[in-house]
Parts: C-alpha cells; structure tokens; sequence
C-alpha cells in the first residue's frame, strides 16, 4: 500500500508538469497583447520597458522555468518565513499579480476562507442529508420515497445554479425578505446576533451548493446500496438473527460506503469549480469570483496560478480518493 | 425474451437476438420476427419518464426551431413603448427593458443554446468514440491514450474554459465575425473539454468486443482493420455512445449557458438562454419572471434530456429488455 502511494506521488509529477505546461502555453500561444490598453500615445521604447516590468522581456522557457520557481520554491518559503519568522525567501521575487501588483499567493490566502466556509459547509450539509435518503431509497427500492428521491435527484441535476440561486433570491430575499441576497464576508460573528445574521447569509448559497452535491451523492448511495443488499452475506446475517436495522446500518451500509467514500473525494475539487457560479450569484468574494475578476481584468500571472491551483486540488484528491480505495478495501490492494 | 436469458452469461453489448441461438427456438412459433430496434423500443415506451422526456425535447426542439416561422416579432425589433410589460396576448411573455418580446427572444435564445448543445455534443461524441475505439482496438495505442484521457480529466475545465473564452475571443470575431466566431470557440472549447467519459465507456466495450468470436471470424476471413472497426464494434459500442450522446447535450447546454451567464459567452444583443437570464438579473427586483422563463427553460431541457438517457440506457441494456 505504501509503496503504491508512494509511487502514485511520484507519478503526481509529471502529471501537474505537464498540467502547468499546458496552462501556460494556453496562456502563452493566445493571441492578444496585454499592452493593448495602454494608449496609442505612449512611446514604443516605454512600452518595451513596460513589458519588461511585468516580465515579458525574456523568451518563453525562461519565463515558465520562473514561474515553476516561484511557485514551488519561494513560495513554500515564504509560508515557512510566515510561520515560523525565519527569512528564507527574503529578497526573492515572487508571483506578482498585475492588477494589484502585490503576489498572488497573498490575494489567494486572503480570499480561501471564504470559499472554504461556503464550499465547506455546503459539503458537509449534502452528506448529511444525501446518505439517509440514499440509503433509505435503496431499501425501500420503487416506493413512492425513491421515486420522489429519484425524481428530486434529477431536477438537482439538471437545474443549473445560476437558475437556482437566482431563484432562491427571488424568493426568499426579495419576495419573502428572509435571508440577505448579497454575502457580507466582512462580517465580524461577535455576539449571538451577529452569529444569527451570518447564519441567514450562509443558508441559501450553502442551500443551492448542497442541492447539487446531494442530487449526486443520493443517487450513489443507492446504486451501492443496492449491490449490497442482494449479497448472500445480507442473507446470512438475516439468517443469523440479526435485528434488521443492524444488517441494514452496519453490515450492508459500511460495504456500500466503499465506493461512495471515494465519490465525496473526488467531488471536493469540482465543487471549487462549480462555487464559481455560485460565487458570482451571491457576490462572496472567495476564489472563484477573483478568478473571474482576474480574467475580466487580462491579469494573466493570477490566471495562470489560480488555475493551477483547481488543477493541483484535482490530481491530489483522486490519488487520496485511490488511496482510500485501497485502505477502505482489503480486497484492493494495488501492491 | 424469456427467463432463459437470465442464464445466458456474458452477453455484452451484442443485439440480444444475435446472442441468443437457443433461446429463439421456442419463441419463434409464436412471435413474429422482430428487430433489434422494435426490442428496444417496446422498452423505451415502458419507461414513464423517458417517454415524456423525449415528447418535451422534441417539442423544445421543434418550438425553438419552427417557432419564429409562426411568431412574426423579431427577437431584435425594439419597441420602447411597450418595455417592461407583463405577460398579455400580444406578448404572452412579457417585453424587457427595450421592449423586445420575450417570447421571440426565447425562441431565438433556444435555437443558439440547443444548437450549441447538438454541435458541442456531436464534437465531443466524435473525439470520444474515436480516441476510444483506437486505444481499445489497437494495444499500442492503449497507454498514451489513456494517459492522455487522465491528463484531460485532471484539467480544471470551468476555469480553463473561462481562459479560452478570453484569450481566443478577439481573433475569432475578427476572422468569421461575432456571433459565428463566438458559436465556434464556444463549440470547439466545449467539444475539446468533454469528450473524456464517452472515450473512456467506449474503450471498455471495444476491448470486451475485441476478444468475442464474431469479431475473431471477421478477422479469420481477412477483414481489415478499417472495416473490422466500421462494420463490426462500431456497430455493437452504439448503445454507449448515444447514452453519452444525450447527456453529453445536457452538459454542453449548462456549460454554455455558465460561460454566457458569467458574461463570458456570447455577445449582449444575441440572446442565448444563459444571457437572458444574466440580462435579466438586473431587474431582478421589478421583473423576476423574467429570470423564470429562460431559467426554466434551460432546466426543463436538461431534465428532458436526462431522463431520455435514463430511458435509453435501460432500453439499449440487452439484459435489462424485457423484465
């Protein structure tokens, strides 16, 4: 097992190399300038110069060998320096974003807690809500509760969350004026009112992330429920005398959980990249809408290192989804 | 099909009637001769949700498409006297802010996103089956295939679609102008972005396919290659393919109408679903039916299209047909 991870690591390598390669050349290959908005009135001998200060002067393998330096190597130093008070990284250049020209990896850090609470949140409350009636769905399999489930699953799907979202906020803030439609991330939870408000501003987007989540979830719970319930260990422990609700939670429901397990660690990274929306529909300024803004903006080195980032959470929770794999399975072993 | 099938082990993806040679001696006094496509339509019609998944796509797709023959507003004529108005008979949808109507806005929205979607979808369907019958029928192609498939799902596509849309946004207007340019960047991005599933299904099939006889037989009589893989798996991987073929609509609708909705898609005087839904969050406040209908539309296709694929995946199931 180890040696599996260990060599699945090794093999994360090449993966995110070639990954950042492509993102770069994309970045790099695309037509247009970005010192097209800079006036027709600005010398050309000032505009060389200005494409040198935003990095621009040097051909293109010295430019991603850079970047790949500042990324993997004065980066993790300047978080040791952070943490630790130690001056490894001092006057190395860092990723430097080019509409705020301060790095990037400090914007970034800024604005992950936000994503985090929200996402996170959201995350949990699918998992909670989508394993009973998964679970429930496959017992009772074709009664009217799974074909509701069934049928609530499929409008999770296919009802996209900019509609959702959207929808919600008609609803619930401007025709009812229950919850806020705008997140306030600026908010200070000091005292028991401030926790109320921060609860009301978090329900809808956490709401319309978890449908989606939920939609997926269900149905995996129930299809692996469903594998599990027809095996002749179920007839056996029946046969022993077991109570059902013991046969049903936990001899068929800790076998169903293998895969489903493996499904929520692949889930995490796509919810980074479907908070996006959801970021956009209810203004919280975590990383996707400074994903958006940044491309908005032509800012290509935040572009560059926030896409990058979606791509390193991908490539690490599927190695930790085929660990666990592994772990949560004796019969799969890779070694 | 009898409860004999249940015994007939391994039967792939192969035409039920095909598989069965013992099977069919009992039945054939009594049933007429049947094709494999009679089969799987008597299963499709007992599937409630997909029959009427299919009517609603057909009919979104006939409104969107034969709609503007019947309806003589233009989607672009703007009438500043009636703006804002609600739901009558002159506009049974309402008019936006430049009095547009709204109905022929939706239809000409409809036409851009499920042609977006069918095109998307035929791109992707096309690199998947490809790329998947290559690594599945020839072993030298399998691993760079393959790894290349995992490097492709590793992408962060949201975000790398976003960049697309940015970077290779001018040049194309330049070259075919804005609404084509825009339709092609969108297609090709979205095509080039979800092939990945389909190659993956197909190459499973097209390698189980691979090892069965009739294949072997073709082979021993000196089929080639090309025609081993036209007349023989193409045939029998058909059922997985067209299940990724409508739900590859779905993904390719909601993707479109995401990029269009971030204001990174098509341009503000041509509508899309997304974008009339973007437009009209604005006004939000005074007009939130306006936010229902393309909202609503969008949703009712993908859930239309879903449920076909459900309907389809069980139909096309040899094993499945007939219980």
């Amino acid at each position: 097992m180890l040696t599996f991870t260990i060599r699945r690591l090794i093999l994360a390598v090449p993966t995110l190399l070639f990954i950042s390669l492509v993102i770069f050349l994309l970045l790099e290959l695309a037509p247009g300038d970005p010192m097209a908005q800079v006036p027709l009135t600005v010398p050309p001998e000032v505009k060389e110069k200005m494409r040198e200060a935003l990095g621009l002067g040097q051909p293109m393998h010295i430019r991603f060998w850079k970047w790949l330096v500042q990324f993997f190597w004065i980066e993790p130093q300047v978080l040791i320096d952070h943490y630790l008070g130690t001056s490894f990284s001092a006057g190395d250049l860092r990723v430097i974003s080019w509409q705020t020209r301060s790095p990037v990896m400090d914007i970034v850090v800024q604005r992950i807690p936000q994503t985090l609470w929200v996402v996170g949140t959201a995350y949990v409350v699918a998992i909670l809500i989508a394993l009973p009636i998964g679970i429930y769905s496959a017992y009772r399999q074709y009664s009217w509760f799974d074909q509701m489930g069934t049928f609530v699953s499929m409008v999770g799907f296919s009802v996209p969350p900019f509609f959702s979202g959207v929808l919600v906020i008609v609803i619930f803030s401007v025709q009812l004026g229950w919850f806020p439609s705008i997140y306030d991330t600026t908010h200070v939870v000091d005292s028991w009112d401030a926790f109320v408000y921060q609860l009301k501003q978090m329900i809808m987007p956490v709401m319309v992330l978890a449908l989606q989540i939920t939609a997926q979830l269900s149905r995996f719970m129930r299809a692996s429920m469903l594998d599990n319930l027809n095996q002749d260990y179920v007839r056996t422990a029946r046969a022993k005398g077991l109570s059902e609700y013991v046969v049903v939670m936990v001899h068929v429901l800790r076998n169903s959980m293998i895969p489903v397990v493996t499904v929520i660690a692949l889930g995490i990274p796509s919810i980074f990249g479907g908070a996006i929306i959801t970021e956009q529909v209810f203004k919280v300024n975590g990383i996707g809408q400074l994903l958006i803004g940044a491309i908005q903006a032509n800012d290509l080195p935040m572009v560059q290192t926030l896409t990058f980032i979606f791509a390193v959470l991908i490539v690490l929770f599927n190695l930790i989804a085929d660990v666990l794999y592994g772990i949560l399975d004796p019969r799969i072993r890779y070694d | 099909m009898t409860d004999k099938e249940r015994f007939v082990p391994d039967e792939g993806m192969a035409p039920a009637s095909t598989s069965v040679p013992g099977a069919g001696a009992l039945e054939e006094l009594h049933n007429p001769a049947r094709s494999q496509w009679l089969d799987v339509w008597d299963q499709f019609k007992s599937h409630r949700g997909a029959l009427m998944g299919g009517a609603l796509f057909l009919f979104i797709i006939l409104g969107v498409y034969l709609g503007p023959f019947f309806w003589d507003l233009e989607a672009t004529q703007i009438d500043i006297r009636a703006r804002n108005q609600g739901p009558s008979w002159a506009h049974p949808f309402g008019t936006d802010q430049l009095g547009r109507d709204m109905l022929a806005r939706m239809m000409a929205g409809g036409a851009t996103s499920v042609s977006v979607g069918l095109t998307a979808m035929l791109l992707a369907l096309f690199l998947g089956s490809f790329i998947g019958v290559m690594a599945g029928f020839f072993k030298k192609l399998d691993g760079p295939l393959m790894r290349l498939t995992d490097l492709f799902l590793a992408l962060p596509l949201l975000p790398l679609l976003l960049v697309m849309m940015l970077l290779f946004r001018e040049p194309l207007n330049a070259a075919f102008g804005p609404e084509q340019g825009i339709f092609i960047l969108i297609v090709i991005s979205i095509g080039v972005t979800s092939w990945m599933p389909t190659a993956r299904i197909v190459r499973g099939d097209v390698l189980a396919l691979k090892e069965r006889e009739f294949v072997m037989a073709a082979r021993s009589i000196g089929t080639t290659n090309s025609g081993l893989i036209t007349r023989h798996i193409l045939p029998n991987v058909l059922s997985p393919i067209m299940v990724s073929a409508t739900l590859g609509i779905a993904t390719a609708i909601i993707t479109e109408s995401s990029l269009s909705f971030l204001g990174l898609g098509f341009p503000p005087d041509f509508p899309t679903w997304g974008r009339l839904l973007f437009d009209a969050t604005d006004y939000l406040q005074q007009h939130p039916e306006r936010v229902f209908w393309p909202g609503m539309a969008i949703s009712l296709t993908v859930l239309s299209v879903n449920y076909l694929g459900d309907g389809l995946r069980d139909a096309l199931d040899p094993r499945i047909r007939g219980r």
